[in-house]
């Protein structure tokens, strides 16, 4: 089972990334499940967001304490305590940004950068979904997409496809394949 | 076909596919995006039902029961305190026998103020005389809305249907949605018998002197109890009509030879079932999921814990000042046994309170060999005043 907790501001799609994430897999053949850290969230206030990803069916629903990965999608909130707690060894960090601040190991992509280019709004999540997927070999592009289309229409999908696109080709394709291997049963 | 799809928008979906005719409810976390998505359907001309916008839950309560009084299909969904509120119009609606459905998203209730999951205000409403059922998942959610129009129209009582909050509602996974021509086949057109008819004038709900309330509550007691029938042979008739068990009064799974067992109602009994998996120590277990809380399947119940030496009740709600609220219902139940097992409950995840996969291996190590009194499991008692309350 992979376990992904994602961190992000209310307003930056933090639910519709896990969703997303949750729906592409469900799409290709997985067992999937997304959930929100419940919350009274409002615009700006830390929030997290959960995604199981498995092989086999599952049933539990607790809350995801070990994560095999972190998709953080404000490098501000790195600064907030807690936020890389349970880790799991051998797991990885996907961020928003340049580059990860001193000791903390992690991949950056200026997602809300790319956000703001493409869809002329600074929400990084389907950038960070894309790169996710390259970075991890989990599946292919055209499932994210698809996810896309169920969710988007119009202009607002056409710019998400593009910049997803652009997202997957700023990462490294598989480099965390690997890590896959180590942490899926 | 097995569709990603979050839990309230499922719900939603089967309100419409089972045609209600009225919706009215109010919004309250966490019930809210079950009538925003119906009213989104609605917009869009996906459903045909009246949508009616109310100022407060004790409306929303009265509109759907005048609705269902002049013969519509009526539905509506809360939570908590909004639960609470509908209180007075819950009993009436019970009383006048009027067939209806209602979403509880399960939530906390206050002081203190929480938004969170747990079943005490389902649990503060159990004696309304509503039909309780209680979901494990989302699917079971969908499939029993449906089942649970047919069951409020074969006995002409209320059905609650109590979803976790959060954990069930605002949880993206795959939902199988029936088929529209299976649903309509499953629940043709409603005709109310009793419906208001200005051209046949009758008087409902009026005073009842004490020569006749008595007989009145029996029959009320009566038409609950047959739903002791109703609701395993609804259940069977939906697996024949798409393959899916909702559970009848309450499923059995783990090993059937286990001599200790563990009931829960709720989401939780899936967190139980994979830990039960993951957990070799745990794996001599029989699980129990209480789907029906009322009426109280206690024969069926009976029979699932023949053979048990011990049964734990895990509960999402505490009834201060004397304990376990399902804990003394079961108890009561396997009293009647030549041999009934002993009973230890607990209340687990109150407000929201994570219920983590390994509390099943420590809960059943910290088993005393006798039951002691009802308590929280997985209380910080670091968090509590000193010798105080």
């Amino acid at each position: 089972m992979i376990e992904i907790r994602i961190h992000g501001r209310g307003g930056q799609g933090n639910v519709v990334a896990a969703y997303l994430l949750a729906t592409a897999a469900i799409d290709e053949g997985w067992h999937a499940q997304a959930f929100p850290a419940f919350g009274a969230e409002r615009r700006g206030a830390p929030v997290t967001a959960f995604v199981r990803l498995a092989r086999f069916p599952f049933r539990r629903r607790n809350q995801i304490l070990h994560p095999d990965f972190l998709i953080i999608q404000d490098p501000a909130l790195l600064h907030v305590p807690g936020v890389l707690d349970g880790l799991k060894e051998g797991g990885a960090v996907l961020m928003d940004g340049t580059k990860p601040p001193a000791g903390v190991e992690a991949v950056a992509l200026p997602a809300t950068r790319l956000a703001q280019e493409y869809l002329g709004r600074p929400v990084p999540n389907t950038a960070l979904a894309a790169a996710f997927f390259t970075l991890t070999g989990l599946l292919p592009l055209t499932a994210l997409a698809g996810a896309l289309k169920a969710r988007f229409r119009g202009p607002v999908l056409e710019a998400n496809l593009r910049l997803i696109e652009a997202a997957a080709a700023a990462v490294e394709a598989g480099r965390w394949r690997e890590r896959i291997h180590a942490t899926a049963p | 076909m097995r569709q990603p799809l979050e839990g309230s928008q499922a719900i939603a979906r089967a309100v419409v596919a089972a045609r209600a005719q009225v919706v009215a409810a109010y919004p309250i976390t966490p019930q809210t995006h079950i009538v925003e998505h119906i009213a989104r359907m609605v917009a869009d001309g996906a459903a045909s039902c009246e949508l009616v916008s109310v100022e407060s839950e004790f409306s929303a309560a009265s509109v759907v029961l005048g609705a269902a009084m002049a013969g519509s299909r009526a539905y509506t969904a809360t939570a908590s305190q909004g639960l609470l509120l509908m209180g007075e119009v819950l009993y009436n609606i019970a009383g006048l026998r009027v067939p209806l459905v209602m979403t509880v998203a399960n939530r906390a209730l206050s002081a203190p103020l929480s938004i969170w999951n747990d079943q005490q205000d389902s649990m503060a409403m159990r004696d309304a005389g509503w039909v309780q059922l209680y979901c494990s998942d989302n699917q079971e959610a969908v499939d029993t809305t449906i089942q649970a129009f047919r069951i409020a129209e074969t006995l002409e009582v209320p059905v609650m249907v109590c979803v976790d909050g959060f954990t069930l509602t605002h949880t993206l996974e795959a939902i199988e949605l029936p088929e529209q021509e299976v649903v309509d086949r499953f629940l043709p057109p409603y005709r109310f018998a009793r419906a208001l008819d200005p051209l046949h004038p009758k008087t409902f709900g009026t005073l009842v002197g004490p020569e006749y309330y008595a007989e009145m509550r029996e029959l009320h007691h009566r038409a609950l109890l047959a739903a002791l029938e109703v609701i395993p042979r609804v259940d069977e008739e939906w697996a024949a009509a798409t393959g899916r068990a909702s559970g009848g009064l309450l499923r059995m799974e783990g090993d059937s030879e286990a001599r200790t067992g563990v009931l829960t109602l709720g989401s939780i009994f899936g967190t139980l079932a994979d830990a039960r998996e993951v957990y070799a120590d745990c794996r001599p277990l029989r699980l129990v999921h209480l789907r029906c809380f009322r009426p109280f399947p206690a024969a069926a119940l009976r029979a699932a814990a023949a053979g048990l030496e011990r049964l734990v009740v895990l509960e999402r709600a505490i009834s201060p000042g004397a304990g376990g609220i399902v804990t003394a219902e079961v108890r009561a139940a396997l009293a009647e046994l030549d041999r009934p097992p002993q009973v230890h409950g607990f209340a687990v995840g109150l407000g929201g309170r994570d219920v983590p996969l390994d509390l099943l291996p420590r809960l059943l190590a910290s088993l005393p060999p006798r039951p002691g009194p009802f308590r929280i499991f997985d209380l910080d008692v670091q968090k509590l005043p000193e010798g105080g309350s």
